[in-house]
């Protein structure tokens, strides 16, 4: 069947009025935490797995997507009336937009940013959905050893290729590997790292883990800074709508964002604040308004918030074809799809073509909704900022405690969030990143079972991991990504990858 | 930035709390390697085994440390602000209580107490009034996910009282 005939299928799925409820559920719980500063679409689909265990898989999923495409909108109006962005992606959104905004331009900021991730968020989900069979059919002739491979190369870029340190990025990747080994061993009934406590043999939760590392490490990081500086929220003036002349400069940008973004995300280089940077640049580089830029651009905000839409749906690629997370937000979603039992990759298109195309699909419709929600609806949205710090960070601990609490209430998984809480905030105070952590904790075990397959195949023959040509390549890949930035930061070049640093979600 | 003066001498002396996260890698690499060295068995056939990749994360662990200690040492490691203790540990005392009293008091008063005790970390707010704001949204969301999306949520006095069955 061709991919259009499948994209219908998955429509008829979508369109379902239980899915498209979840799809709104999932958008707007979407925005709202992509507006509130201190919590993510990560966080937040980690609070929701334990919360939607006894729903049906495909309405879930489709919810945790609206989330992901939703903290990428709701991202964006922080970041221009505020000045702090609410989610990493939206960081160099926050660079031109709060300029347009404190010129009384921040209407037409917020619907370029808005219609920028529209038109982003329709053509890479319609390019996801043309690239996955193709992936699909390369995957299938993946043996453990080109997973794994491909599993170290993912490692490597979520952990050391970008942001200020390849030692702090291992190191956090290697607390998230250690921590993935802790409870039985599934192939020998072994149990590790759990010293007789009966409560460690099921090994740490990932939900446990990633709402303790996000939330409550982040809720502390800030508690911790005191009260400094008090934030600004810019009133949006004018109107929302956008010239002429601002249509005429926004649309080369979001095409070339697009462009830029999705290929980003596909690949296994780690989320999608690094298609941003690269779009932000290419925009000031084409500029006719060159003057323009560092004081409000509005290209400048156009082409990066494109290319983080288009680099989320650019994710979603890996994850669903290969079943590789390349972003904590991506990881979470493995979490839910291992919930159900449910195991993306190739295997996923062949046994669920209806959940699959049916998520697919979903994200078309998700993206109309977020259209409506964040131009007309824009004002509810800023509101939200205006809740003051106390109150807003005591409701994001009820609810990172709340799907703990729902999943097992006992003392021992709550001591587990603070435990990690406070090593979130600790990991925060040293500039170590967050996500390799995350990332780790769920790739690791996944990735420890490819090659303990792989080297079983070859009687313990270590060579053969590098003796496929595909795992070859991947392997080379993942020691230049390795080594190449620690060589740029050396020579001094390391801020350009600094500020490319994957920090959230 | 607040202590700008002495940003412009470089630091060249040891950074202690980079060099004690150095010790604490090297502390779980033995404690990786010593699990690993009790686990065995079908190794000997395959020559790989539960023990394998954590004899390996034991290794690289170590490394890690060593590079932490040394860049500890150069005083490599990012400054760090001022942090405010007393606000953290009104938060993690939060937590400790929810963690140890839901049981007996059940979800409501026991998150309603972090509740307080987490806004009252972040800002000059009233503790009496945000308990009493925290018990009644606990009270709420209790409702929500107990009763309508049949979540188990531990209850308690107020829940029994006022939703009793």
């Amino acid at each position: 069947m061709d991919t259009f005939a499948l994209l219908f299928q998955g429509l008829t799925v979508a369109m379902q009025p239980i899915n498209l409820l979840y799809a709104l559920i999932g958008v707007t719980l979407g925005t709202a935490v992509g507006v509130l500063p201190g919590i993510g679409p990560a966080t937040t689909v980690a609070l929701l797995l334990p919360i939607t265990y006894k729903l049906d898989p495909a309405g879930s999923l489709i919810m945790f997507a609206g989330i992901y495409y939703g903290g990428m909108y709701g991202g964006s109006t922080t970041s221009i009336l505020l000045n702090t962005p609410g989610e990493s992606a939206s960081i160099v959104t926050a660079l031109e937009g709060n300029r347009m905004a404190k010129r009384g331009r921040g209407g037409p900021a917020l619907a370029t940013a808005a219609i920028g991730s529209f038109v982003a968020g329709l053509i890479a989900t319609v390019a996801l959905a043309f690239i996955a069979p193709y992936v699909v059919k390369f995957a299938l002739a993946f043996g453990p050893r080109e997973y794994f491979a491909l599993m170290v190369l993912a490692f490597i870029t979520v952990s050391a290729a970008f942001g200020d340190s390849a030692l702090r990025g291992l190191t956090a990747l290697f607390i998230g590997l250690t921590l993935g080994i802790i409870g039985i061993d599934l192939q020998t009934g072994q149990a590790r790292l759990s010293f007789g406590v009966p409560d460690l043999l099921d090994g740490v939760e990932v939900t446990t883990l990633a709402v303790a590392m996000f939330a409550i490490g982040e809720t502390l990081f800030v508690a911790a800074q005191g009260t400094r500086v008090p934030d600004t929220v810019e009133a949006v003036k004018g109107s929302v709508w956008m010239s002429r002349q601002d249509w005429a400069r926004s649309w080369k940008p979001w095409l070339r964002g697009t462009l830029i973004g999705f290929p980003i995300g596909a690949m296994p280089a780690g989320g999608a604040e690094i298609g941003t940077f690269f779009s932000y640049a290419t925009e000031k580089r084409l500029s006719k308004h060159k003057e323009e830029f560092g004081n409000g651009a509005i290209e400048g905000v156009a082409g990066p918030e494109a290319a983080n839409n288009a680099s989320a749906a650019g994710t979603l690629v890996p994850l669903l074809t290969l079943g590789l997370p390349t972003s904590a937000t991506a990881a979470i979603m493995l979490a839910g799809f291992q919930q159900y039992g449910l195991q993306p990759g190739p295997l996923l298109f062949v046994n669920s073509p209806q959940l699959v195309w049916g998520l697919i699909a979903s994200l078309l419709i998700a993206n109309l909704m977020l259209l409506v929600l964040n131009l007309p609806l824009i004002g509810l949205w800023v509101k939200l900022l205006t809740i003051p710090k106390p109150w807003l960070y005591a409701g994001i601990l009820l609810f990172a405690t709340l799907g703990t609490i729902g999943a097992n209430p006992s003392v021992f998984e709550l001591g587990m969030l603070l435990v990690f809480g406070i090593l979130g905030y600790g990991l925060r105070l040293f500039g170590f990143p967050i996500a390799p952590v995350v990332v780790g904790l769920i790739l690791g075990p996944l990735a420890e079972q490819q090659l303990r397959r792989a080297l079983a195949i070859s009687q313990g023959n270590v060579a053969v991991l590098v003796q496929s040509p595909i795992a070859a390549v991947l392997l080379t890949l993942a020691v230049l990504a390795l080594v190449v930035p620690i060589i740029l930061r050396a020579r001094g070049k390391g801020q350009v990858l600094a500020q490319v640093a994957a920090d959230n979600d | 930035m607040t202590e700008a003066g002495h940003l412009s001498t470089k630091q060249r002396r040891p950074d202690w709390a980079a060099l004690f996260i150095g010790i604490g890698l090297f502390a779980i690499a033995a404690l990786v390697a010593f699990d690993a060295s009790r686990l065995g068995g079908a190794a000997s056939y395959a020559r790989i085994g539960p023990q394998t990749v954590p004899y390996a994360i034991a290794l690289v662990l170590a490394g890690l440390g060593l590079w932490t200690v040394i860049e500890a040492w150069r005083g490599d490691f990012p400054r760090r602000e001022r942090q405010e203790i007393v606000p953290v540990l009104w938060i993690v005392g939060g937590l400790i209580i929810q963690m140890t009293t839901i049981r007996f008091v059940g979800f409501s008063i026991s998150t309603g107490l972090l509740f307080a005790m987490t806004a009252r970390g972040l800002g000059r707010v009233n503790l009496a009034f945000a308990v009493v704001v925290g018990i009644v949204l606990s009270f709420l969301v209790w409702i929500l996910f107990a009763r309508v999306l049949q979540l188990t949520l531990p209850a308690g006095p107020i829940e029994h009282l006022l939703l009793p069955g």
